[in-house]
């Protein structure tokens, strides 16, 4: 009951002093609201990269290996792998009859096309060229209908398995199944819709893509080389010893000699997480290092504050001790106040933050779970109380009789 | 058993480099129901004794018995209560928040004691009443005369009922007339059974009481009944 009474004393004081005097308020808590914006967007976009890339990352099973031309994060030596020689879709063929470790190796080509049907045309879209080995390594499923299946792509036959996004913009509520449709002016029969995967990193959709039989493909644009050779393994424990058997396999097609490098890359969802785990690093580091260096200088501008608020106030603690405040009440007093600055600057802060998430979305992914706007607050509450206690404590401890004399 | 017993009280400020002894030993008792004034000279030891009765303050050594208990062996915190519970402080410079209208400088000590708003509320109202100040409940203090300030002060005193109202020159600095209309507030909380004692310079304050406790250097000169007393007529 007591508390309660003198938390609500000390609420009531605190926002009178704060209104009191709105401009030394509102400078003393620059420092705090730069920090909560700057611990607040850096937990936005972290949040939201994670969400994206945990959608992402699905796609891209931990047991399948990429065999590719290209590594995933080249970095500066890009000029280095520049001059490779493409992968061979007929590899997929030898690596299949080689490996003891793959369990399905699909040959993957893609070209950008138009998709007509009737008067409804889609644009730019992705084909890709496959087998029926895809479906168990490229990790998705089929919504409706099926996969193409071994037989249809030996005989090259015109079907096509079509992404959620395609069915959806094409054919609206018309079953896609069994109807034909026109890529780059080719008949094609759609024989399957595979399921919404959204968004690859939250930038590139994974679902307006389209499907064929990669002999189809070859036929429609020969002069699209550079294969993605996709490795599904057994088993997980036995990735490295798989990645090891599939660059022997592939140094004996490309004919290397043992003291050449190699000239292609192995690539494996790993690649991606240590990738995505430097970006977080970064952003949290440099996140972390605006926070505190800001939440020091803020919390160091309301300690200050607080000291001159405990100064000009002298004479009211005074007062209050001889009405019967206890060092506790005044401690609380003061305490609540530098808090509530603390807190008002929270509050600001993340409201810019949230203004600002707008704009940072347009590069990377943010994401506001209510955690992290509590955690601001709770930052914010952390700072008040860390910087109020000791002009608190002060005050809390002055001497009555001394007090009440102070001019 | 007495309200008040001080036993031996000394105080003694250390200034490093000199020590001054405000208070040499002070015996005294006061009796629930008493009026007494403390007089003496500048710098004899008057703020000093009263500070240290109103538990603001702690003596250097000595014993000083509040309603029987042993005061100068409290902690901070049960200071604080005798504070808020037991005394009723008025100050010469008044000493109110400015910020806060009178009821909410009234209900300061109930703040502190725990009583819940309306209650609160209830009996700070009732104290300005009493004082005469129902229909100025939601000035502030620098929209009130310097009688008026000094009334919500003793409302703030008498706020609690505590067994003591202390008031270290009350009308020190008010004019003759508004002083009077003080004092007349004082005789009336007397005659209802509080206990009063109050500092003064002058003698004609002095006489609104029973009895009269000189100070000189730091201890008591002398300690009379006051056979003429004056009692203040009201308005
Ligand atoms: N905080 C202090 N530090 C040092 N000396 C003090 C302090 N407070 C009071 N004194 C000294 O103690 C003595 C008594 O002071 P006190 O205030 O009790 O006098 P007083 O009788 O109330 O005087 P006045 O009538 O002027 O108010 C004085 O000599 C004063 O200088
Ligand atoms: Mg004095």
């Amino acid at each position: 009951m007591g508390f309660l009474l003198q938390l609500q004393e000390s609420l009531k004081i605190a926002l009178q002093s704060i209104f009191a005097h709105k401009l030394r308020s509102a400078l003393t808590t620059l420092g705090i609201i730069i920090g909560i914006v700057s611990v607040t967007l850096m937990n936005m976009t972290i949040e939201g990269l994670g969400e994206a890339f945990r959608s992402s990352i699905s796609a891209i099973g931990a047991d399948v290996l990429y065999i590719q031309k290209w590594p995933w994060f080249a970095g500066e030596d890009w000029w280095k792998y520049r001059n490779r020689r493409e992968i061979k879709i007929s590899y997929a063929k030898d690596i299949k009859e080689r490996s003891t470790y793959a369990v399905a190796v699909a040959p993957t080509v893609f070209s950008r096309s138009t998709l007509r049907l009737g008067s409804n045309s889609m644009e730019n879209v992705i084909v890709i060229g496959t087998t029926d080995e895809f479906i168990y390594t490229a990790g998705v499923s089929v919504e409706f209908g099926r996969f193409m299946s071994e037989v249809e792509v030996k005989a090259e036959r015109p079907v096509c398995v079509i992404g959620a996004e395609i069915a959806e913009k094409l054919f609206g509520n018309v079953n896609p199944i069994g109807r034909d449709l026109k890529i780059a002016g080719r008949t094609f029969r759609v024989v399957g819709v595979l399921e919404k995967q959204g968004k690859f990193l939250g930038l590139e959709s994974l679902d307006d893509r389209v499907y064929i039989p990669i002999g189809q493909f070859m036929r429609m644009f020969p002069w699209r080389t550079g294969a993605t050779i996709t490795v599904k393994i057994k088993n997980m424990d036995e990735i490295e010893e798989a990645i090891e058997e599939l660059r022997g396999i592939m140094r004996t097609l490309r004919r290397l000699k043992p003291w050449q490098e190699d000239d292609f890359s192995v690539n494996r969802q790993e690649l991606l997480l240590n990738a995505y785990n430097q970006t977080v690093g970064v952003i949290g580091a440099v996140g972390l290092g605006i926070t505190v260096l800001s939440l020091i200088v803020g919390g160091i501008g309301v300690m200050n504050i607080m000291f001159v608020s405990v100064k000009e106030r002298t004479r009211e603690i005074g007062i209050r001790k001889a009405v019967g405040a206890t060092q506790r009440a005044i401690l609380m007093q003061f305490l609540v106040e530098a808090i509530m600055i603390s807190l008002l600057g929270g509050v600001i802060g993340l409201i810019f933050a949230v203004i600002l998430g707008f704009v940072v979305d347009q590069i990377l992914p943010t994401s506001l779970p209510l955690w992290v706007a509590l955690l601001s607050i709770f930052i914010s509450i952390t700072v008040g109380v860390i910087s109020g206690i000791i002009p608190a404590y002060k005050a809390s401890k002055l001497d009555p009789v001394e007090s009440l004399r102070y001019e | 058993m007495p309200l008040i017993k001080l036993e031996n009280i000394v105080k003694i400020y250390d200034l490093g480099a000199e020590k001054v002894h405000a208070l040499r030993g002070i015996n005294l008792e006061i009796e629930k129901g008493e009026y007494v004034a403390i007089m003496g000279p500048s710098g004899s030891g008057k703020s000093t004794l009263m500070n240290i009765i109103g538990c603001l303050d702690t003596p250097t050594s000595g014993r000083y018995f509040l309603n029987g208990v042993n005061v100068s062996e409290l902690s901070d915190n049960e200071l604080a209560r005798i504070r808020n519970k037991e005394i009723g402080f008025v100050f010469q410079m008044f000493n109110l928040l400015p910020r806060a209208d009178a009821l909410h400088n009234v209900e300061l000590p109930l703040i502190y004691a725990g009583v819940p708003g309306d209650l609160r509320k209830k009996l700070a109202r009732e104290a300005l009443e009493q004082v005469g100040l129902g229909d100025r409940l939601h000035h502030k203090p620098n929209e009130l005369s310097g009688g008026q300030r000094q009334r919500v002060a003793i409302a703030r005193a008498l706020v609690n009922k505590p067994s003591i109202i202390l008031a270290d020159e009350p009308t020190g600095n008010l004019d003759t007339k508004t002083g009077n209309e003080i004092l007349a507030l004082f005789d009336e909380l007397h005659s209802r059974g509080n206990t009063i004692i109050l500092v003064t310079h002058e003698p004609d304050v002095a006489r609104h009481a029973h009895r009269i406790i000189r100070i000189r250097d730091g201890m008591i000169e002398s300690d009379e009944k006051v056979v003429d007393r004056i009692i203040a007529q009201k308005g």
